[in-house]
């Protein structure tokens, strides 16, 4: 059953923590004002020089009113933003067990690389005959890609996982299209363990969603799968290994069986840091799957983005690949920026965005593969993989499993069954390691399982990481179970703020700054 | 491997702990004979040195716009990004940071989110921005589906102004949906008759101005006639630095404005990372698509920021939700908000003069070429020019003289009958040796 009671969202109430200051500030703990509170509009951090007097070309269109906008000069600038930086946690600050999310090291050599002018300061519009080490770098990336996955072709220029979603149904509804089952196969089907991204994309590219149940141990069953199966049936948006942590038993069967109905098998590769050199999903039957580089391979999160989402193809999607892509015949390389000039046999089904896609992120993740090789990317899986049974076999006598008959991939699921009782949450628990100097886990996710905590350590930790965190987290557990909740429900006490309203935000919500109305009657 | 921190000793230890005899153990729920046995036929673990070898190799065949007199435009732009904002983008605790699910140990990227929404409303004339999306391109794609969400219609205008690749993204996504779309002819002048195309089965018209050959366009007479029939107006811009020396969209009455924002602290990065800004009036807020970040307080009533309005998305609300979108372009955002912080509208209004002046003088000085013929009326930093040879031949020439002369029209719209036009943009980085270099150049070629 799908688990709908979501997470608290009020604060809990105030506990006295510590002296107050004049300044507010606790030490390194800086309260920093909004730009707009201590900027002003004639102030800039940036000498332009004042072009000579000329004749302007803008006819009518010239701007009449003011904007609004704050500047700071230069030093107000930098210390505005580091004092920002230091209310934020990064893997360089920490574990950062977020499941599904895969929080690895963000090598600076990638970043290093991206900023090399031949990558960073090129255009995309620039004569192609000026950029032959670009699309060199793109077809390495894409030959890692295909030779990693198993899979026969690549479409690069998805910016992210979910626009790698969008991309692979595209290709599966234009192949679709193409038998001329384009009126009759309509529905896809999507897991209830399923990323919210999946059934939304599916929707977005116009299909109607049927919701395929999840079994009791956490996987799904291929008899459940043809059960469902028909002439109306698109295709199954399936995560492997899924959002449990589990890798699907039966998904060579679950492939062979939509492949029969003639539907298609995109895979979620949102987990493929768990299997890199150990299986490939080209083996598997899956037709489509979006490989999200700045999960397995490590180009930054960067706060939320930017992401990159190429997708690999089956030989059965790849013709409809979205421009623009690379063709090489003859040992020459040309790039295909529109479907009249596409190869033979080629039917590119549109466009994805305006131009070749994430070409920084590109560059970051082939540093990534190059550094790693094939010997190192099989043990980075291997390591992530061990790591989380690693923290699941030191927690799993106090926290509850949901699914103990499998093993875990690169993430630990556990619910809240042990919590019962104590009064104290999953988020809760999830805030109180905050103050222990921990990023939370993934919380409340999957939706199939009660109070979910979802643990993915990486393979960026060492042992002695994982043993302080195994023991920081068997503390909590104990005090939990042990009526100790004040550690718990008023958390965080020692991060640079306390719990937040997150229903008054909704209720009233604020989004941009504005000039607070001054207080006429106050001199009276 | 010196990005992985376990010895072999750890490794057994922790399998022993386990209680598995070897790591496969772990694998065992892959199928039988999938679980792959020998190494992959790529190559084995390289050093720092070797890597900056190879990927040095590769960077140093492409020519850098900052290596030779660089006109190119069309969608994304050259500008110089100070040195403060990339330090800071590196940051650790911003670079290695996640989407703020935590908002306690993230309120650095939740504030500075918080400032990007409100100088985008600010910038836009708009009343509610969101926190980005991938970029423009993708932007258009979204705020046409949320017009025909506000609208319950499913027809999209697009004027001939628009970018190429941006009417084909929307064509695309759109094309799935099985939404109509109108996509005018190519408008070199600015003179198509948009308005006629406005009917009461219009959910939306998208103009884009300065449009893609370079034009201003008045979106006030548009916004009064779609409003009139019921539908929205999406404002479109590819580079923003305009925005400071041109009406805003909003002063125009636009429902929606998207655009590109990577002018603004972001590298050229050949396509991307970008980032996509989209602003609306505050009506159309809970139909607007992507992150959004609103103040609240905490426990101790001091002011906070989360993300809020997610009943929207994706995670909370699956096949109903506005956008499948879940990342935004946070890292892109940031260098967004600091390069803006930095200039402020002092700064944005002279850095916009400067482009606008730099512009009218090489546009003067290139309408004094043989066979060049200047298009537009009205201009910012970027005009077309009709030549006496095809554009693409002609840009070949330039290059191989060391000049990147701008993009053939028949680039982005091949087939058109556009052949001899080329879209040339001038921005705060070219000096009048640049300029005089490109004539000279040109004068041979043609």
């Amino acid at each position: 059953m799908l688990n709908r009671q979501g997470r608290p969202t009020q604060a809990a109430s105030s506990v006295d923590h510590g002296r107050e200051t004049f300044t507010g500030n606790r030490a390194l703990q800086q309260i920093e004002p909004l730009i707009f509170e201590i900027g002003h509009h004639e102030t800039t951090g940036v000498d332009i020089a004042k072009p000579a007097p000329f004749k302007n070309r803008l006819g009518t269109h010239a701007r009449k009113d003011g904007i609004g906008l704050p500047g700071l000069s230069e030093p107000e600038t930098m210390r505005h933003y580091v004092r920002l930086s230091q209310k934020n946690y990064g893997i360089d600050t920490g574990l950062f067990p977020l499941g599904s999310c895969t929080m690895k090291h963000n090598a600076r050599l990638n970043e290093k690389m991206a900023r090399l002018p031949g990558f960073s300061d090129v255009h995309p519009l620039q004569p192609v005959s000026t950029v032959p080490g670009a699309l060199e770098l793109m077809l390495e990336l894409a030959r890692y890609l295909m030779t990693l996955t198993g899979m026969p072709a690549v479409a690069l220029s998805p910016k992210a996982g979910a626009h790698g979603e969008a991309c692979g149904m595209m290709a599966i509804k234009a192949a679709i299209a193409a038998k001329g089952e384009g009126e009759t196969r309509k529905v896809v089907l999507v897991p209830e363990s399923a990323h919210g991204t999946n059934p939304a994309t599916a929707a977005l590219i116009g299909f109607e969603v049927r919701s395929v149940p999840a079994r009791p141990d956490g996987t799904v069953a291929v008899e459940d799968v043809k059960a469902l199966l028909g002439p109306d049936i698109a295709a199954i948006m399936l995560t492997n290994p899924n959002t449990c942590g589990i890798f699907e038993p039966q998904i060579v069967e679950i492939a062979a069986a939509l492949h029969a109905a003639g539907a298609y098998f995109y895979c979620d590769g949102a987990n493929f840091n768990a299997i890199v050199g150990k299986a490939k999903p080209g083996d598997l039957g899956v037709d489509a799957m979006h490989i999200n580089l700045h999960k397995t391979f490590s180009t930054p999160h960067g706060g939320g983005g930017p992401g990159a989402g190429p997708v690999v193809l089956s030989s059965r999607l790849a013709p409809y690949a979205p421009v623009p892509f690379i063709h090489v015949e003859g040992g020459a390389a040309r790039l295909v920026e529109h479907a009249s000039d596409a190869p033979a046999g080629n039917d590119p089904f549109g466009r994805m965005t305006a131009f070749h896609g994430q070409m920084g992120m590109y560059v970051r993740a082939l540093a990534y593969m190059l550094s790693h090789g094939a010997d190192g990317m099989k043990q980075a899986s291997e390591d992530a993989v061990l790591s989380a049974n690693y923290i699941r076999a030191g927690l799993s006598d106090l926290m509850s499993l949901p699914f103990p008959d499998h093993p875990s991939m690169h993430e630990a699921l556990f619910d809240d069954e042990w919590l019962k009782g104590t009064g104290v949450t999953t988020l809760d628990f999830a805030k109180a390691m905050i103050d222990e100097g921990y990023h939370p886990m993934t919380v409340y996710f999957p939706l199939v399982v009660h109070g979910a905590m979802l643990i993915e350590p990486t393979e960026s930790e060492s042992k002695a990481s994982l043993d302080l965190f195994i023991a920081t987290l068997r503390d909590l557990a104990m005090a939990a179970k042990g009526n100790d909740k004040a550690r718990f429900t008023a958390a965080p006490h020692h991060a640079p703020i306390r719990r937040l309203d997150e229903t008054r935000a909704a209720r009233q919500p604020i989004l941009k700054w504005v000039k607070p109305e001054p207080i006429a009657a106050a001199a009276e | 491997m010196r990005y992985l921190p376990l010895t072999d000793t750890d490794r057994e230890d922790m399998l022993a702990r386990i209680g598995v005899p070897d790591i496969d153990a772990l694998f065992s729920d892959v199928p039988v004979g999938k679980l792959l046995k020998a190494p992959l036929d790529l190559p084995r673990a390289k050093g720092e040195l070797e890597v900056e070898r190879i990927m040095g190799r590769m960077a140093a065949r492409n020519v850098a716009a900052s290596a030779a007199p660089f006109f190119v435009g069309a969608g994304a732009y050259k500008h110089h990004v100070p040195a403060t904002v990339d330090h800071l983008i590196q940051r650790s605790e911003f670079l290695t940071s996640y989407t703020p699910y935590q908002p306690e140990i993230a309120q650095g990227t939740l504030q500075y989110l918080f400032e990007f929404q409100t100088q985008i409303a600010a910038l836009t004339g708009m009343e509610v921005a969101n926190a980005s999306m991938y970029d423009g391109s993708t932007a258009t794609g979204e705020a046409v589906l949320m017009a025909h969400r506000v609208t319950r219609r499913r027809k999209a205008v697009l004027s001939g102004g628009l970018h190429p690749h941006y009417t084909d993204v929307v064509k695309t996504l759109s094309g799935m949906a099985s939404d109509e779309v109108v996509a005018l002819a190519p408008d070199v002048a600015a003179n198509e008759d948009i308005l006629a195309q406005i009917d009461d089965q219009t959910s939306c018209v998208v103009v884009q101005s300065p449009d893609v050959f370079g034009n201003l366009r008045d979106l006030k007479p548009i916004a009064d006639k779609a409003h009139a029939h019921g539908a929205l107006l999406i404002a479109v811009f590819t580079e923003v630095v305009s925005l400071g020396a041109v009406t805003s969209p909003g002063a125009m009455d636009a429902d929606i404005v998207v655009g590109e924002g990577q002018s603004i602290g972001n590298a050229l990065n050949f396509g991307g990372p970008y980032v996509g800004l989209f602003a609306a009036k505050s009506k159309y807020l809970r139909q607007m698509p992507g992150r959004l970040c609103g103040e609240t307080v905490d426990a101790d009533g001091h002011r906070g920021f989360v993300l809020t309005l997610s009943t929207r998305e994706q995670h909370i609300r699956r096949d109903k939700a506005t956008s499948n979108i879940c990342t935004n372009s946070g890292l892109c955002v940031l260098a967004f908000t600091i390069h803006m912080t930095l200039l402020g509208e002092a700064g944005l209004s002279r850095l916009a003069e400067l482009n606008h002046a730099n512009a009218v003088k090489l546009a003067d000085m290139l309408a004094g070429v043989k066979g060049v013929k200047l298009l537009n009326d009205s201009f910012f930093n970027e005009f077309t020019l009709k030549l006496s040879k095809p554009a693409a031949e002609v840009v070949e020439a330039l290059a191989e003289k060391g000049v990147l002369g701008g993009v053939p029209v028949s680039r982005l719209l091949p087939g058109a009958g556009l052949d001899d036009l080329l879209i040339v943009a001038n921005t705060e980085i070219n000096t009048d040796e640049d300029r005089a270099a490109f004539v000279a150049a040109l004068a041979e070629v043609l």
